[in-house]
């Protein structure tokens, strides 16, 4: 069995004895026992910790829970500066939380939770942040600054949350490079190893928005005589 | 004046430092080194333990009670008194902050019960609790705007006179070692149990990098020996099945399909029951089939998710091969009543500290308690040091590398990867569930053999940028630290209490109900 792996350029490894083993495993292999060079993240090695989205074959996994195959192709994830092999740096992806004020904004007292309440926003808050939405998304190729799959779906986790006592601040600031520049593509949904579909969470804060009374700009443009011109 | 706190770790129980700090007025920054939420916290499944308002036939006075005797005599207290009167607080907070609780019906914090509790006292979230706790606590972090620094490898921290002055970290992008001065230092840096490498359910990085730092700093260290093994690991890959499975009602049965102990008896108990059925040569299992599919996937989702990908089961239909493996360390950095160390303006928190309220075995469900309750108690005891002591601490910045510089002078000829190994099967083997004085005494010569060797091994990999292989041989040789002080309690502790099961002592001595200090020369008291 064969992997190729991406380094500075791709490299090729024969990992014959390791069938059935998952990328993780085999990256151990590689590392402590024929190239102590190679680099790649790793900590909890049970799909929770998110260190290890890369991708295989051009589709992001966690390395720790995908079965390789001959003839695997391993890349870093996309969107993101590579540091070294498939270690990528983080910052500016993880930097999109606090532009989005991904957080509570706490009430006073904090009301009961309903089993409803709780039900609402319950696959939301079971994100790792590992990336691999990120990496997926097609959005970043036209807007760097787009606030990105995980952002948006950690901002719904907050917005539909009854103990948060200020959900308009969040949805002011996604109105901007937000909710209205994603493609609906689905490919975040497609990737997340924790069966969140940032997508859907998108579409529900669109509506929210227009509660709120935000338009998609995107509409606006047919109207605006000028443009046309 | 300076008003610095370094919070070293973003693990739970640093961040609960950081934000506590924070709002004590102290200018706070973190240094971690991976990203916050891919701390070991993020593993942590079954829940975090307090009575609530709401709890119905459970007493604060009953949490303190079960602690107190799961600690087998050797915990402190007033500081379990304080760790359970502080939870129904802590957990409030938690909720106010906007974790997922799970919920009853009537839309009130959800109780399950784990081992050696007498009543339903642990608050979940599902079976990721440590998970949803912690990016909670991130998204507070960054709320408050605090400067966090990933990729910081803690290397020393630095002191003049028994006083913090700061602490030298190797940057992993840049390679570069870089000095912070500050006079106060939280450490919050985990435990020691990858130690027992694959026989653990730990990350990776769990190698007691802070443990190690502190004891070089002039911190002593306490308990180093008790070591937990969880019941239920995976047996092939070593990946923990919560406790909540048993709380829940699960099954252990042999080879024979038979029960052989109570499930819900502490760790230390069940554990030990495991192992002496492995002695006779059989295979164990967990049992949680008649729970239903329903309630499986409602209340253990990530159980069923984890044993169908790594053991290729599927809990809902077939038994769960299982084995006890180490989990979790209570020995660590001794601390005074406010986490501080011995070393002025350090102070630790998390599972690399000893805040004696665990003793010679942790309750399930007293971790995330801890990290909270300490680790609030760290970040205001350090933001007031901080404050304090006012004086600008100034570092004489050469003599900070001197260690990375001995390392790339190391010879390669022996592969300490290979030597990493070995030392996880020398502490399953001997410094494991059961220990003998000839075994310990074995183990401490090749664990002292393997210290004088360490110039011959080294790192390969010469690339200053993003070295995971130095970065893995300073968590080694960090590791190599802090076993030859697991041993030296270990041997110590003619006796056998909670976790330390001395095959050759096998009963609990009086003489022994006392705490294992070690500082860096060795043990000091016991």
């Amino acid at each position: 069995m064969n992997i190729k792996i991406k380094r500075d350029e791709f490299v090729e490894y024969n990992v014959a004895e390791l069938k059935g083993a998952t990328l993780l495993e085999i990256l151990n292999y590689i590392k402590t026992k024929i190239d102590p060079s190679l680099t790649y993240s790793s900590g909890c090695r049970s799909s929770v910790c998110g260190s290890c989205a890369m991708r295989v074959n051009e589709k992001e996994v966690l390395a720790c829970s995908y079965k390789v195959q001959d003839g695997d192709v391993i890349e870093p994830l996309k969107n993101v500066e590579v540091i070294r092999d498939l270690v990528v740096n983080m910052d500016k992806a993880y930097e999109f939380n606090a532009k989005s004020k991904a957080w509570i904004n706490k009430s006073a007292s904090t009301p009961d939770v309903s089993q409803e309440n709780e039900k609402l926003n319950e696959v939301q808050s079971d994100c790792i942040l590992c990336a691999s939405c990120y990496s997926a998304c097609p959005v970043y190729a036209v807007n760097s600054e787009f606030k990105g799959p995980f952002s948006l779906t950690r901002v719904y986790k907050y917005v539909s949350d009854v103990r948060d006592s200020d959900a308009k601040e969040k949805i002011d600031v996604i109105q901007t490079s937000g909710i209205w520049d994603c493609t609906l593509c689905n490919e975040c949904t497609m990737v997340c190893p924790q069966e969140i579909s940032s997508k859907a969470d998108i579409e529900k804060l669109r509506m929210k928005s227009t509660q709120y009374g935000y338009m998609d700009p995107n509409f606006g443009s047919f109207g605006g005589g000028l443009d046309f011109l | 004046m300076q008003n610095k706190v370094l919070v070293i770790g973003s693990g739970g129980a640093g961040l609960v430092a950081a934000l506590n700090a924070h709002e004590a007025g102290a200018d706070v920054t973190v240094l971690t080194k991976d990203y916050p939420t891919r701390a070991q916290t993020s593993m942590a499944q079954g829940g975090i333990n307090a009575v609530l308002k709401h709890s119905q036939n459970d007493s604060v006075e009953a949490h303190i009670a079960n602690t107190l005797k799961s600690a087998h005599g050797i915990a402190s207290e007033e500081e379990v008194k304080k760790l359970c009167t502080e939870a129904v607080d802590a957990v409030e907070w938690l909720d106010n902050i906007g974790v997922q609780f799970s919920r009853t019906k009537d839309g009130k914090i959800a109780h399950r019960r784990l081992g050696g509790a007498s009543g339903d006292r642990a608050c979940y979230a599902q079976d990721y609790t440590g998970l949803k706790i912690l990016h909670t606590l991130y998204d507070q972090v960054v709320s408050k705007n605090i400067e966090i620094k990933n990729d910081r490898f803690l290397l020393d921290i630095i002191t003049k006179q028994n006083k913090v002055e700061g602490v030298s970290v190797l940057n992993k992008r840049s390679g570069e070692v870089e000095i912070y001065s500050t006079n106060a230092v939280i450490l919050a840096t985990g435990g020691y149990a990858r130690i027992y490498d694959k026989y653990s359910t730990n990350a990776v990085g769990t190698s007691g990098d802070g443990i190690a730092a502190a004891i070089r700093a002039g911190a002593r260290l306490s308990d180093m020996e008790f070591v937990q093994f969880h019941p239920t690991a995976l047996k092939n890959s070593s990946i923990l099945i919560s406790e909540s499975a048993r709380g829940a009602g699960g099954h252990l049965l042999n080879s024979k399909n038979e029960r052989f102990v109570d499930e819900l008896l502490p760790r230390d108990e069940v554990a030990r029951a495991i192992h002496e059925e492995m002695q006779k040569g059989e295979d164990i299992f967990l049992d949680i089939r008649h729970l239903g599919e329903e309630f499986i996937d409602e209340e253990l989702p990530q159980e069923r998710k984890l044993a169908k990908l790594y053991e290729n089961v599927d809990p809902a239909t077939d038994l769960i091969p299982i084995k006890p493996v180490a989990h979790y360390t209570m020995g660590g950095i001794e601390v005074d009543k406010n986490s501080q160390t011995k070393v002025s303006g350090l102070f630790a928190c998390g599972e690399c500290a000893n805040h004696r309220v665990h003793g010679a075995n942790r309750l399930g469900g007293n971790s995330l308690l801890e990290l909270v309750v300490f680790g609030r108690e760290a970040g205001i005891s350090a933001a007031g040091y901080a404050k304090k002591v006012g004086v600008e601490a100034s570092i004489d910045k050469t003599e900070a590398n001197n260690f990375l510089n001995q390392i790339k002078q190391y010879t390669n000829e022996a592969d300490f990867y290979q030597i990493r190994d070995e030392l996880g099967d020398i502490f399953y083997n001997n410094v494991g569930i059961s220990r003998d004085k000839d075994s310990l005494q074995e183990s401490l010569k090749t664990i002292k053999d393997y210290i004088s060797k360490l110039h011959l091994m080294g790192v390969k990999d010469k690339s200053k940028i993003y070295n995971t292989n130095l970065i893995e041989f300073l968590e080694f040789k960090n590791m190599l630290e802090l076993s030859r002080l697991v041993l030296k309690g270990a041997i110590a502790r003619e006796e056998s209490r909670g976790a330390h099961y001395r095959s050759d002592f096998p009963n609990e001595d009086e003489a022994y109900a006392k705490h294992t200090i070690v500082d860096i020369n060795g043990v000091v008291a016991s």
